[in-house]
């Protein structure tokens, strides 16, 4: 059987390039999801807010810096301040997420910290939104160069090789972290057993809250490159990313990092070239709109036929 | 009590409280009663891994190996508290168990169990202890595998820890122990050298299954 492809190459080419593009916002709020379920086993509903918080920090630095006026090299360091700005208070809120919210919490049922959770979520969004902006959204400064890079079908916008290229920088970094320094062994070492970890001499607590950290310095440049890409902020505008970066950890295997980022992606790109796949079916007719439904009917099916996601291991019962 | 250089035993039968005792010594639970004190200081507030910085590792029960890390990274945990040169404390390790050193790279969690008890106890030495607590070493091995894991505990003092050893084996752990303590539902019922409690009517009949 052939396919008949009614649409261009270049359409298709656009297609890849925007699932990547969001793949790679979801993969770096992914890594915080799947982190602190690693060590906690608990799902940190309050992440999509403290990514929201450092999109304002870093919308902040953008305007403080001469917004849509800025220009030449002033740019560059302008971003550069503005990720630093947003890892810093993307970090600062997660601590104290952490500390008033989650540890008090850490010894009762597991339910009580998730209910914590969402009321940490709904209390911080309400508190921008209502409190802050009076129910307005911000606009981030365009003051990305225009440009693109036409690679034969592909065209690449300039904005959206700085996204995905400090994307991938975030997260080899943080890959090089946990994989290769004394305080990622000692994360790893908490997620597979908290006790066993504190008879090695690793502050379990300490660990937790390097997690927390280094999670929140992920979704910081997150909410500043959602920003830069989007434009519209608001105190809302970490739910639907903070579902979906949780639907993409879930995908990739919670608990696991590379099971994070490879689900981002593929979550980024089912939305975009996997909804569009479907409308090549005869009869099938799903506008931009359907995207959360593509994506939320895959996140069904996984659990349904791969419970533990793609990368995910079997939850074992510990001695 | 554990007098430096000695090894000490602690022997019982299953839910005596062996292990509990143990993980009360090492901080991971808090003992409701009694006083845990290690070198003239109270550590019974202490957080475990303060204990450790203290001088104490504790191989607990089941091994505690990091299944999905390598065996070279499982031994780099032990010596976690420290910031200086190990290659010589890793050499010692491998010089006592020369099978650690093959399966170098592999995840712990692949290790057969006798290899995973190596690993726990060459793990442990790499925090430098003074003081070594050892649960069950013995369970689930094979009796070629125990005597080459008792050997290496005499060993171990040889080269200057104090041990204290839990045991169901207790005709192996009173052959190597210097002082032996029987715990019965939590209480000391019986105390004495290793050789004094192996000659003991009681302990023979209890824990040696003598009739």
């Amino acid at each position: 059987m052939t396919v008949i492809f009614l649409t261009s190459a270049e359409f298709w080419a656009d297609q890849l390039v925007n699932g990547l593009t969001t793949g790679s916002i979801y993969a770096l709020i992914a890594l915080g999801y799947t982190m602190v379920y690693g060590v906690l086993q608990l799902i940190n509903f309050a992440h999509g807010e403290v990514f929201m918080i450092g999109s304002f920090a870093g919308y902040g630095v953008l305007v403080a810096m001469g917004g849509d006026d800025t220009s030449g090299a002033m740019i560059a360091l302008a971003l550069v301040l503005a990720m630093i700005a947003a890892s810093a208070a993307s970090m600062g809120t997660a601590l104290a997420i952490e500390r008033i919210a989650y540890r008090p919490l850490r010894n009762a049922p597991r339910l009580a910290p998730l209910i914590s959770a969402i009321g940490v979520s709904v209390f911080l969004s309400h508190l921008v939104d209502d409190g802050f902006l009076t129910g307005r959204s911000k606009y981030y400064p365009s003051i990305f160069p225009d440009g693109a890079l036409e690679l034969g079908p592909l065209t690449i916008s300039a904005l959206q090789i700085f996204l995905m290229g400090s994307s991938l920088a975030m997260m080899g970094g943080l890959w090089w972290v946990i994989q290769r320094t004394k305080l990622g062994r000692g994360i790893r070492a908490v997620a597979e057993s908290r006790d066993n970890a504190s008879l090695m001499g690793i502050d379990v607590n300490r660990a937790i809250v390097v997690t927390f950290a280094l999670g929140a310095i992920m979704a910081g440049v997150a909410g500043v490159l959602y920003g830069l890409f989007y434009s519209a902020i608001r105190g809302s505008m970490g739910f639907i990313p903070g579902v979906k970066a949780f639907t993409a950890a879930v995908l990739g295997g919670i608990g696991s990092v590379q099971g994070a980022v490879i689900g981002g992606y593929f979550l980024g790109l089912t939305e975009t070239v996997g909804r569009e796949l479907l409308n090549e079916i005869p009869g099938v007719s799903l506008p931009n709109q359907w995207k959360d439904v593509v994506a939320f009917s895959l996140l069904v099916l996984v659990l349904i036929f791969r419970p533990n996601g793609i990368f995910g291991q079997k939850e074992t019962k510990r001695a | 009590m554990v007098e430096d250089g000695e090894i000490v035993t602690l022997i019982g039968s299953n839910g005596a409280g062996k292990s509990t005792t143990l993980r009360a010594v090492s901080g991971i639970i808090r003992p409701r009663a009694g006083q845990v004190t290690f070198r003239g200081k109270s550590i019974d507030r202490l957080p475990p891994h303060k204990i450790v910085q203290l001088g104490m590792s504790h191989v607990p029960e089941g091994r505690g190996i990091f299944h999905r890390m390598t065996v070279h990274e499982n031994l780099l945990l032990g010596a976690y508290q420290r910031n200086d040169d190990l290659s010589g404390d890793l050499d010692r390790v491998y010089g006592l168990f020369p099978r650690l050193k093959e399966r170098l790279g592999q995840p712990g969690g692949t290790l057969s169990g006798g290899e995973q008890q190596m690993l726990a106890i060459g793990r442990a030495l790499m925090a430098r202890p003074t003081l070594l607590l050892l649960d069950e070493p013995s369970m689930g091995l094979s009796p070629l595998l125990v005597e080459t894991i008792f050997a290496t505990i005499a060993q171990i003092r040889q080269q200057g820890s104090t041990v204290l050893l839990v045991e169901q084996n207790a005709l192996m752990a009173l052959e190597i122990a210097d002082r032996a303590y029987v715990l019965e539902s939590g209480v000391i019922t019986l105390q004495g050298t290793g050789a004094e409690l192996a000659n003991n009517d009681a302990v023979r009949r209890s824990y040696l299954g003598e009739e």
